[in-house]
Parts: structure tokens; C-alpha cells; sequence
């Protein structure tokens, strides 16, 4: 299969995706730059972490009116697989993809730590390898990560059956230790942590590997 | 052309001869504009006028050197055709002054320092000094200035895209005014595709890219040459903004122009701005530059020739492009969305010539303003130091382990590392406090990278010359504990006003020092900075140089400091040690618990040291070490704690053979030393004999607690989790 990898402006952890799904997992991947209109024939898109366009605003506030987007938008729309890390995340958001929103960081300083996640739902694309209640190690690294939404949609995700992963030990504030959300259609999700930091047991885990092995799964069979 | 008031010239400090001199060179009195560019160009920060004479004693060259000092960085060929950057650069009078803004722009400093040459930046060390947080006086504000400088560091680093993967931080009152920010970058590079600040080719077009000019940074390296008095508070206007966004597309539009061919030379424009972007690449390639201010993207209107040329604006470039080709550079920066500029061109007259609306406004030879500043051989005469050894009473180590654990400078700095991404980039195979130095890999040659940041202001105000060696000594124990070897050098000198002979002696004395330890252990200096006048009213800080060392070694999983298994020998490389009252005055011990300094830093004995750090280089290498730490502040008995705080929970049982009086068994600083715990002891043993070191089975590893023991009476016996929370949770306590 092939992953596209979305590159804004302060993208960062691009090429860090990139390799991941390359070099990690040995599937093809390329990179797509942010002022394209189209993804090309990518079978998923990852939107990776990094601050889009400095951030200096909310963050993803003014990612969301790339024109890239208006191609991620349409690829969800007809199906297509999206995955919003970190920053990623922040910019579903803010685009409307995901319900809620990520402030700062209950304790105002950003964050680089490894933590621990419960996987809380294998109904999804994006965790089909997994056990159910799986617990992954990965780290985070933000400083705007504390999820955050009206108390509907925390009910609605519940029922829906849309909360992807939560935190063990909360690093950040998030409500309901909300680590990682899907869409209502299960094929856009976003998550604050890095799998793809997670993915070379050199650098103390790859237990992110599941996450995009799951991909993998679910493009092979679709 | 006017005679300036000499108030005015001793406003740009220069003194009288240094003025004559200018005249000299021009052969007329100096514009306005002109004075300002001799001022900042000959400043102590840019001219390094004081210490010149000096650096020359270091070693430069070496097998792997491909680019020693004289350049934005140095650089070192690691092999399958690809080269590292790297220099260790100071931002402490701003960072004083905006503690966030001028810690952010020094980072910003060095990065860019970094990628004109080339190379993209990889990672990234700190080493920071401030006043005590506990001071009842100034604690509040050192506090301040530590969050400021942290989260400004975080701030530039994290959104850039370097990982941040170790360094120091100590404490200690003669930083009070006066914190030492000294950031160490690295970058990799194919070997080919290095880049020089080299102006070239007369008629080539000069290129300006990135952030426009505004009024910020005016007069920035004049104000880092400079004591602090009570109005350098009102400075605050003198310290850029950084913007790290801008500084990410610059780095990636610079690196992708450079791909095309169409550059010959690049420079950032850092301290002293445009002046010194100008003269130094046109000094360097031997060439002239003119350029028109009017064509300077500029933030401002009606900003004068002297306030654009002496701007420090930071997140800008200068470059030279093969003239026809152009147009493959612009396009570049277009997709980056950048500002490029076309401000002059490349002259055959050798001068660095400014216009203004079409007229001259300066006109200099640029050999001279870049290169012949005046050179001070400053007096210098050595005051004995030393003091007298207090008498200091007994004390049970039961109790000071914890309390040494928890000091300032001991204690674990999660607080602040946590605040850097230090794994941006999936390339770090030991971060903040898992090894003794921080390991990079490098995916595109499969070797890693490791680097050490280390200063000792103790020592060094004790003996210059001793504490320089000692600081060497360490960086390269810190990298053979992991297994890399020491490779070359970076430095940092950080003094005080060098115009005192004491100061100045502190400085020579210390150069010295390193240029000897530098030759001993094969790791040639391939550049760094000097930063004199670190006083605030009257008081100078400790002679804190610091070293930033890299070293190679094979991509493989690390051998970390805490224990891994129980029932395993503990193992102390380099043996026991020897210490005596006077060699005791600089260490923790007396810091934290006599509150005085004395007598000499440990003693180093180099040629034993080298061998200590072969020995642990062949054991790493032959897989023979669960665990390695080398000792360091607070010596064994901080060390064997360290070792403990793993996630095994596995603790030791040390009993060690030595006439020593317990506190000094147990907190001595003597150098050489590196504990290892082991499965194979014998084999171990056999390379320590083959090196002839002493190395001591001092214990064996257990599943639960930390005991210490003299000569089978036990010292101290504890709960790891006890010490480990007195160790991981000071630091919040001080910082809140």
C-alpha cells in the first residue's frame, strides 16, 4: 500500500512519519506538500505532527484553510483513511474532522514523555491489530494536547464507540484521559501521541507499529 | 567627513588608539555609519581581540578535521561519505536581560550557524548556569529567569524540529546576575555537499533571504562585550525576537537552494547582522561587496544606513548566487514562501562598500575590518587562590546521601528536560539521563553519533588550567562510558572582564589548559565562542569554560547507568581513588554541606585516565556492561543512587576497602572513575589488567534497597524509592 505524508510549511515530524511507514513498516510512501489540491493515489494520509504554519495562532487554525485540506476533506468524505498525529490531530480538529478541541496542557509547559495507552476500542482501521485493552508505550510531545469537548459529544463518542485510546497516568488535562478519537464514519482519527516515534525498538519501543500495521490490514483487505 | 566627539566614539567603545587606528585604515575620519561598523565588527564578541592570541594555542587539526575554527561551525568526516557540523555558541547577556527571547534567539543563533554549512541540524545540548533558586534575596528572580530560559529553549528548539537531548544545569550564587546560556548544536551533512561563508566571483549577485530588518538587536555584540551595570536592565530593546517558524523555512529553502549549484557562498546574518554577513564573506573570499540599503527588506520606514547595517533581526541569510542563475535560487524560496532580495553585488576591490539612496555611506577594506581588529595581549597575573581547609565535622552518610541526592545540582532535571522534544527526528538512542552522553543515530550511515556538554566553574575557579583539563577529561569519560570515541571538540569560554589581569590570567590559564587535554585525548577544537565580561556591578562569575565533545560509535542498543539485574558484580573502573582535604574543597560535598570553597579540584592524571577510558570502551564494546556510569559531581555514593533508579528497581550492596574518611569515600570527585555492573567479571578484570587500572569488585546488585559499607561497617542503608523521590522530586520544589 501507500501512505501519503502531508507537508506544511513547519511540518516536523514528516520525515519522521515518513521513514516509519517506509523504512518501519516497508510499505511505499510520499510525501505530499501542503498547497497541493490533490493526494494523488494514496490509499491512506497521514497528517503528521510539527507546527503547520508556526502556530503562532491556535494551533492548526490556519492549517485548516490549506489547500491541501480541501483534498483531505474529499478523501475522508469518499472514504479515505486519514491520520491526524499531534499537530495532525490539532488540525482535524480545527478542520471540523473530528470533533472537540486541544488546548494547552493543564500544566501550561510542554510535554515530552513516554506514556502508556489503552487501546479502547480494535472496531477501528486504525487498531484492527490490536488486543482489545492493549496497552501501548509511546511517547508525547506537545504543549497544546489536553483534549477537550462539550459533554455531548464526550457522551457521544462513549456510545459511539469513538474513543481510540486513553491515557494511563493523564499527562496533560484531557477530558475522560482522552488520548486518541475517530470520526463518526471510523476513517478519519486523530491522536496526540507518536506512534511513529514508537516504531524501532532501538528507541525503546514499537508498539506504534500496531497502529499503522493496522492500516495496512485494513487497505490489503478493503 | 566630521571628528566625532570623543564621548561618541567612547559610546561605540572604542578606545582613542583603536579610533586612530580606523582613520588609519580608512585614511579619513569614519561616517557615522562607518564608526558603528568598526564598532560592532571590532567589539570584543566578534573580534575575539582580547582572546586571539590565546585560541591560536589550541589544537585545530586532526585526521577526521575537515573544517577547524574560522568558519559558522566545524566539521568532522564520520565516514560513508558524510560530515557533522557542530559549535557550542552563548547567549547569556541576553538571555539575562529577556530570559525567554535571548535564550530562543541563541538557539536560533547556533542552528543557523549550523545549516549554512550545509548541514541539517540534528540535535541539540544545553548548558546552563543561574543563581541559587533558594536565595532569599534573588531566588525569585533567578527562578524567573530559569523558566524563561527553558521554556524559551523548548519554545525555539520544539517547533523547529531539533531534538534537545541533554546538557547540564547547575547552580551557583556568582550566576545571580549574570546566567551562563550556552547552547551546543550539531548538524549532518554529505561530504560534498558542505558549504562555506566564502563570498566569490566578481559580478555574482548578493542575495538577501528571510526575516526583513527591523530595529531589534542594534548594538547586540557591543552590549555582550560589555559589564552589566544597573541600566544594562533597561537593555531590553537590545535583545531580538525569535521566530522559529521562520527560521524552519529558512533552513529547509537554504538547504534545497543549495541543492541546485546555483550558491556559492552563504553566511547568516547573527551577531552584527548584515555588517558582518558582508565584510567576513568578502574577507574570506578575498573580495569586495557593495551593496544598497534601499533594496534591504525592511520592517520599518526611515530606519537610517547606520541602524539597517547594524541591525540583529534574527532568521536571515546573505548569500552569493552564480550570476545567470539566480532565478533557480529565488524560485526555491518562493515555494517556502519566503522574502529574497537581491541587495549587491561581488566586487574586485576588496571593500565592503554601502549605498544609500544610490550614495556611499561607507566604504572599508573588508580584510581589515574583519580581520585585523586590534589584538590585545592583555597582562595577566595569576592571584593564588585556595583559601583555608575549614575543619568539618563528621557526618553520617545514612542522612547526607538523601540530602546530596535532592541538591540542586545533583538532582534529576526532568522538570526542565521534559519541556524539549528530545525525539524529534526518531533518531534518539539515549536522551536526557539515561547515559552518561546523549546518543544520536545516523540513519543514513548506521553509525550514531554521541555528545557530552560539560563545564565545572568549581574547579575552574580553583585552578583554571587543572579544571579545563578536568572538563576535557570528563565530556570524553562521559562518551567512552557509552562507547564512543572522543573524536573532536567544541568550546565555550565564558570569563569575566578580561581588562583585569586576574580575569585575563583565568582565561590564558584555562586555554592552556584545554589546549593540553585536547591534544592528549586526540580531540582537536574545531571552533567555538568567547564570551568575556560575564560581571554584573563589579562581580565576576566562576571561569566556566565549557566543552562540547562528540564522539562516534556503532548504532546499537545502549548500555544505560541504572542496574539491570540482580546478583551481578559492581565493578568501579579506575579504582577507589584517592582524595586529601585539599583536593576536597571543590566538590558537592563541601558545596552543599560546608558551603565553601577551597584548596584544588581533584587531581587528574591523564595518562590514567586515557587508559580507563580504553578499558570501558573495549568492555562496551565486547558487550561485557549491563550498566555503566561514570562518577562525576557528588561522586560514588551519588553515582551508585544514580544506578539504582532504574525500572527494575535494582539496588546493590557495596562494601569498599579503603582508609578514606567516609565522607570523602564516599562524595570525593577524583576523576578516572566509571562504575560497571557485570556478568562477567573475569573478563572485565582481564582488560583492566591489560590496561593496568585498578578495578575493584566493590559490591554485587540486589533486588531491593542501596547499602554502603566501609570495610564491613555499614555507612548507609535505604530504600531505593526513598532516595529516588529525594532525587526526582527537588527540582520542582525549588523551581516553584
Amino acid at each position: 500500500m501507500k501512505f501519503g505524508v502531508i507537508v506544511f510549511p513547519g511540518s516536523n515530524c514528516d520525515h519522521d512519519a515518513f521513514y516509519a511507514v517506509s523504512q518501519n513498516l516497508g510499505q511505499k510512501a510520499e510525501f505530499i506538500w501542503h498547497d497541493s489540491s490533490s493526494l494523488g493515489d494514496v490509499d491512506a494520509v497521514i497528517l503528521p505532527g510539527g507546527f503547520a504554519y508556526g502556530d503562532y495562532l491556535r494551533c492548526g487554525a490556519i492549517a485548516k484553510f490549506s489547500p491541501v485540506m480541501g483534498a483531505v476533506r474529499q478523501f475522508a468524505a469518499a472514504g479515505g483513511l486519514v491520520m491526524g498525529i499531534c499537530n495532525g490531530f490539532q488540525i482535524l480538529v480545527e478542520a471540523g474532522l473530528l470533533p472537540g478541541a486541544l488546548i494547552r496542557n493543564r500544566g501550561l509547559k510542554f510535554i515530552c514523555r513516554e506514556v502508556r495507552l489503552q487501546v479502547e476500542t480494535v472496531d477501528s482501521p486504525f487498531t484492527n491489530a490490536a488486543g482489545p485493552g492493549q496497552v501501548l508505550r509511546m511517547p508525547i510531545a506537545h504543549g497544546e494536547g489536553c483534549y477537550f469537548a462539550d459533554r455531548r459529544t464526550l457522551d457521544e463518542l462513549d456510545a459511539e464507540d469513538r474513543v481510540l485510546f486513553r491515557y494511563q497516568a493523564n499527562p496533560n488535562g484531557s477530558l475522560h484521559d482522552i488520548a486518541g478519537i475517530l470520526s463518526r464514519e471510523r476513517n478519519v482519527m486523530g491522536m496526540m501521541p507518536h506512534p511513529e516515534r514508537a516504531s524501532d525498538a532501538l528507541l525503546g519501543s514499537d508498539d506504534g507499529l500496531v497502529i499503522f500495521h493496522s492500516v495496512l490490514q485494513a487497505v490489503v483487505k478493503a | 567627513m566630521t571628528t566625532h566627539p570623543p564621548e561618541l566614539i567612547a559610546q561605540h567603545q572604542l578606545t582613542p588608539s583603536e579610533y586612530g587606528k580606523i582613520v588609519e585604515i580608512l585614511g579619513r575620519e569614519p561616517s557615522y555609519t562607518e564608526l558603528g561598523i568598526f564598532s560592532v565588527m571590532w567589539s570584543e564578541h566578534c573580534s575575539y581581540k582580547s582572546s586571539r592570541l590565546h585560541l591560536k594555542k589550541l589544537p585545530t587539526r586532526g585526521r577526521l578535521v575537515v573544517q577547524g575554527p574560522g568558519e559558522n561551525a566545524g566539521i568532522i568526516d564520520i565516514g560513508g561519505g558524510y560530515v557533522i557540523a557542530f559549535k557550542v555558541e552563548s547567549h547569556n547577556h541576553p538571555s539575562f536581560i529577556e530570559p525567554f527571547q535571548g535564550a530562543a534567539t541563541g538557539v536560533g543563533g547556533i542552528l543557523r550557524d549550523i545549516f549554512t554549512m550545509g548541514a541539517r541540524p540534528i540535535a541539540v545540548l544545553d548548558s546552563l548556569r543561574f543563581g541559587r533558586l533558594d536565595d532569599p534575596e534573588t531566588g525569585a528572580r533567578n527562578r524567573r529567569i530559569l523558566s524563561g530560559v527553558v521554556a524559551g529553549i523548548a519554545h525555539y528548539g520544539n517547533c523547529f524540529g531539533v531534538p534537545t537531548v541533554g546538557g547540564e544545569t547547575i547552580f551557583e550564587p556568582c550566576y545571580d546576575g549574570n546566567p551562563l546560556v550556552d547552547v551546543f548544536a550539531l548538524g549532518i551533512c554529505r561530504k560534498e555537499d558542505v558549504f562555506y561563508a566564502k563570498a566569490a566571483g566578481v559580478g555574482n549577485p548578493v542575495i538577501y533571504v528571510g526575516a526583513r530588518t527591523g530595529r531589534d538587536g542594534i548594538h547586540g555584540a557591543s552590549m555582550a562585550s560589555a559589564e552589566f551595570t544597573e541600566e544594562s536592565k533597561q537593555k531590553r530593546p537590545n535583545v531580538q525576537v525569535g521566530d522559529p517558524f521562520m527560521e524552519k523555512l529558512l533552513l529547509e529553502a537554504c538547504l534545497e537552494a543549495m541543492a541546485t549549484g546555483a550558491i556559492v557562498g552563504i553566511q547568516d546574518m547573527g551577531a552584527a547582522g548584515l555588517t558582518c554577513s558582508t565584510c567576513e564573506m568578502g574577507s574570506r573570499g578575498e573580495v569586495g561587496i557593495e551593496i544598497e540599503l534601499d533594496r534591504v527588506p525592511q520592517r520599518e520606514t526611515g530606519m537610517t544606513p547606520y541602524e539597517i547595517m547594524l541591525s540583529e533581526s534574527q532568521e536571515r541569510m546573505l548569500l552569493v548566487a552564480a550570476k545567470g542563475r539566480e532565478e533557480e535560487v529565488y524560485r526555491v524560496f518562493r515555494k517556502w514562501g519566503l522574502e529574497a532580495s537581491e541587495i549587491g553585488v561581488v566586487t574586485d576591490d576588496g571593500k565592503l562598500r554601502v549605498r544609500h539612496h544610490g550614495e556611499v555611506v561607507a566604504e572599508i577594506p573588508n580584510r581589515e575590518l574583519a580581520d585585523e581588529a586590534p589584538l590585545y595581549d592583555r597582562p595577566h597575573t595569576y592571584p593564588p587562590r585556595g583559601g583555608l581547609i575549614p575543619d568539618y565535622p563528621p557526618t553520617k552518610l545514612q542522612r547526607t546521601l538523601p540530602a546530596m541526592l535532592a541538591a540542586p545540582d545533583i538532582c534529576s532535571k526532568r522538570w526542565i528536560w521534559e519541556q524539549y522534544d528530545y525525539q524529534v527526528r526518531t533518531n534518539t538512542v539515549a536522551g536526557p539521563e539515561r547515559t552518561d552522553a546523549a546518543i544520536i543515530r545516523i540513519k543514513e550511515t548506521g553509525t550514531s553519533i554521541a555528545m557530552a556538554l560539560d563545564g565545572n566553574g568549581r574547579y575552574c575557579y580553583l585552578s583554571p588550567r587543572e579544571g579545563a583539563k578536568l572538563a576535557v577529561a570528563e565530556c570524553c569519560r562521559n562518551l567512552s562510558t557509552v562507547g564512543a570515541r572522543p573524536v573532536a571538540a567544541t568550546n565555550c569560554l565564558n570569563f569575566g572582564n578580561p581588562e583585569r589581569p586576574e580575569i585575563m590570567a583565568q582565561l590564558v590559564e584555562a586555554i592552556e589548559g584545554i589546549a593540553e587535554a585536547c591534544a592528549f585525548f586526540e580531540t582537536p577544537i574545531t571552533g567555538g565562542n568567547v564570551s568575556l565580561y560575564n560581571e554584573t556591578l563589579g562581580e565576576g562569575i566562576y571561569p566556566t569554560p565549557v566543552l562540547g565533545i562528540v564522539g562516534t560509535l556503532k548504532t546499537a542498543e545502549p548500555v544505560t547507568i541504572p542496574f539491570k539485574n540482580a546478583g551481578r558484580k559492581v565493578i568501579l573502573l579506575g579504582g577507589i581513588g584517592d582524595c586529601d582535604d585539599t583536593r576536597f574543597g571543590a566538590t558537592q560535598y563541601a558545596k552543599e554541606f560546608i558551603h565553601e570553597l577551597w584548596g584544588m579540584p581533584p587531581a587528574l592524571d591523564m595518562e590514567y585516565e586515557r587508559r580507563v577510558q580504553f578499558a570501558i570502551r573495549k568492555i562496551i564494546a565486547e558487550g561485557l556492561a549491563e550498566s555503566a556510569h561514570d562518577l562525576s559531581d557528588g561522586g560514588l555514593a551519588v553515582a551508585l543512587a544514580e544506578c539504582s533508579f532504574g525500572p527494575a528497581g535494582i539496588g546493590a550492596l557495596i562494601d569498599l576497602d579503603s582508609d578514606l574518611r567516609p565522607e570523602m569515600l564516599a562524595f570525593h570527585e577524583g576523576p578516572s572513575r566509571i562504575l560497571i555492573s557485570t556478568e562477567h567479571p573475569q573478563r572485565v578484570a582481564a582488560i583492566a589488567e591489560k590496561y593496568e587500572i585498578e578495578a575493584p569488585v566493590v559490591g554485587v546488585t540486589i533486588e531491593k534497597g542501596l547499602e554502603i559499607r566501609q570495610r564491613t561497617i555499614t555507612l548507609g542503608a535505604w530504600e531505593i524509592a526513598a532516595l529516588k523521590t529525594a532525587y526526582t522530586q527537588a527540582f520542582e520544589g525549588y523551581v516553584r
